[in-house]
């Protein structure tokens, strides 16, 4: 299901940035993801306070030169796939 | 694929083999350290400050029971302190309320609380201790933190038919995560392994339960489950690979590549009073030993495979093998996989009178296993 527009998603309990060999990583329970680029600007903005629109008007104007919709499609999905790994919380 | 991988990605940090459990399948060794070789926390917080600088992102504090520690509150700190991640591996016993405030004040990231079933009879039995009833008081405490929290079932014959019950329980509770982990066969589930292993039949079925609940549970909680190596086709590649993402230091302070690395004759580890946790990594004769290809034996020497799962686990081969170069056994292209099928057929063949409906048949002390269970060490 994909995440609704006017939802906050902010980081889980136990899930938080860390830094390994100059490589930004997303730290949870058991596991660490890398952040790269968009990934980062993503997880950056998962504070509770940006909406997913919010976030996703932020990307469309940092990635101008990519189709608009394309980066939307593209948030929409990381962020489900966060949802996926339970390193998210949407606060509504 | 010769060369040594540039730094471990987790810490596992035996604090203690001290520990209020003991249950029948514990992954500690069947000689436990004691109390007065463990190593002080001055020792573990340089341990945590060399392993942040090596690259390390992970450390997973267990035993034994990590809170037996009287210093287990300035441990999570001084790890945090050093910017590793801090896992907590515990049963939850030696838990109170004020007891997790402070742990969550020093920093704590996760807390992996484990089940030995989800009825408090089975649970005591296998954790041979009054458990079970601490064990769902810790889970009301922690819905006042905000602290990571993984429930973790280690399941077996005698408790497979507890499942749905035991997503439920993780389910009322704070948990993102559920680990389903089928006993592994080393130590004291090895010597207890007769009345552990399930059936062909129980293990389908907790296959097809566990992808069940995976599926409902989606976006809620995360369910990761580990299958028992005995039924698998090919072998898992232990610790991720021998001396290439993990390392285990043990209460006293020696460096294993993995939990049951001290089975294997004529390997001799460093310890880190001695030695730098870098200097380990990249000399240590016991993390060389198995790292390379050079050791291999036919079929794993000229297998497609080699490179997935290199060779399987040495302990397994060892002890199913006789020998720790050997094909793990499990792995069926290995020449002593019969062994394993000798077993899996004792299992198939005899009839299971316990955890095979919704309700089991009423504790009968004639039909009650004989346990081996694990002592406390001094």
């Amino acid at each position: 299901m994909p995440p609704e527009l006017s939802s906050r998603p902010r980081l889980a309990p136990g899930c938080r940035l860390g830094e390994n060999n100059q490589q930004r990583v997303l730290l949870m329970p058991e596991r660490a993801l890398r952040l790269n680029g968009p990934s980062l600007e993503i997880v950056d903005r998962c504070d509770g306070q940006h909406t997913v629109e919010q976030i996703i008007a932020d990307l469309q104007k940092i990635y101008s030169k990519a189709a608009p919709q394309k980066v939307e499609q593209d948030i929409l999905g990381y962020l489900a796939l966060l949802q996926k790994e339970r390193a998210l919380d949407f606060d509504l | 694929m010769n060369e040594a991988p540039t730094n471990p990605l987790a810490l596992i940090a035996e604090l203690t083999h001290r520990c209020p459990l003991h249950c029948v399948y514990c992954s500690n060794p069947l000689e436990l350290q004691s109390r007065s070789d463990e190593l002080s926390t001055e020792i573990w917080s340089r341990v945590f400050r060399e392993a942040a600088a090596l690259g390390v992102l992970q450390a997973d504090f267990t035993g034994g029971e990590p809170l037996a520690r009287p210093d287990i509150v300035n441990l999570v700190r001084a790890a945090r302190a050093a910017g590793l991640y801090v896992n907590l591996i515990t049963s939850g016993l030696p838990l109170d309320d004020t007891k997790l405030a402070a742990l969550v004040e020093a920093g704590l990231d996760h807390i992996q609380l484990s089940f030995q079933g989800a009825r408090e009879e089975t649970a005591n039995e296998i954790s041979g201790a009054k458990s079970h009833a601490q064990k769902l008081r810790v889970l009301e405490w922690l819905k006042q933190y905000r602290v990571a929290l993984t429930l973790n079932f280690v399941i077996h014959r005698r408790n497979l038919n507890q499942l749905a019950e035991m997503a439920a329980l993780a389910e009322s509770s704070s948990a993102t995560r559920i680990e389903f982990a089928h006993v592994q066969y080393y130590g004291w589930a090895f010597a207890n392994r007769e009345n552990l292993l399930p059936t062909r039949a129980q293990l389908d079925q907790s296959i097809a339960i566990i992808k069940r609940e995976q599926e409902r549970l989606e976006g809620k909680i995360r369910v990761e489950y580990v299958v028992p190596d005995y039924y698998a086709k090919y072998p898992k590649p232990c610790m991720g690979g021998w001396g290439r993402k993990l390392m285990l230091i043990t209460p006293s302070g020696e460096a294993l590549p993995c939990h049951a690395a001290n089975v294997i004759p004529a390997l001799s580890f460093e310890n880190v009073r001695d030695r730098s946790l870098r200097e380990i990594w990249d000399h240590s004769a016991a993390f060389q030993k198995f790292r390379s290809e050079d050791w291999m034996q036919e079929p794993c020497k000229t297998c497609d495979r080699r490179e997935l799962d290199f060779g399987g686990c040495r302990c397994q081969a060892l002890l199913l093998a006789g020998d720790a170069t050997a094909t793990d056994p499990v792995c069926s292209l290995a020449p002593q996989r019969p062994k394993v099928d000798a077993i899996l057929a004792a299992v198939n063949l005899a009839p299971v009178s316990e955890g095979t409906g919704p309700t089991p048949p009423a504790a009968d002390p004639l039909t009650r296993p004989v346990w081996l269970y694990r002592p406390n060490p001094a």
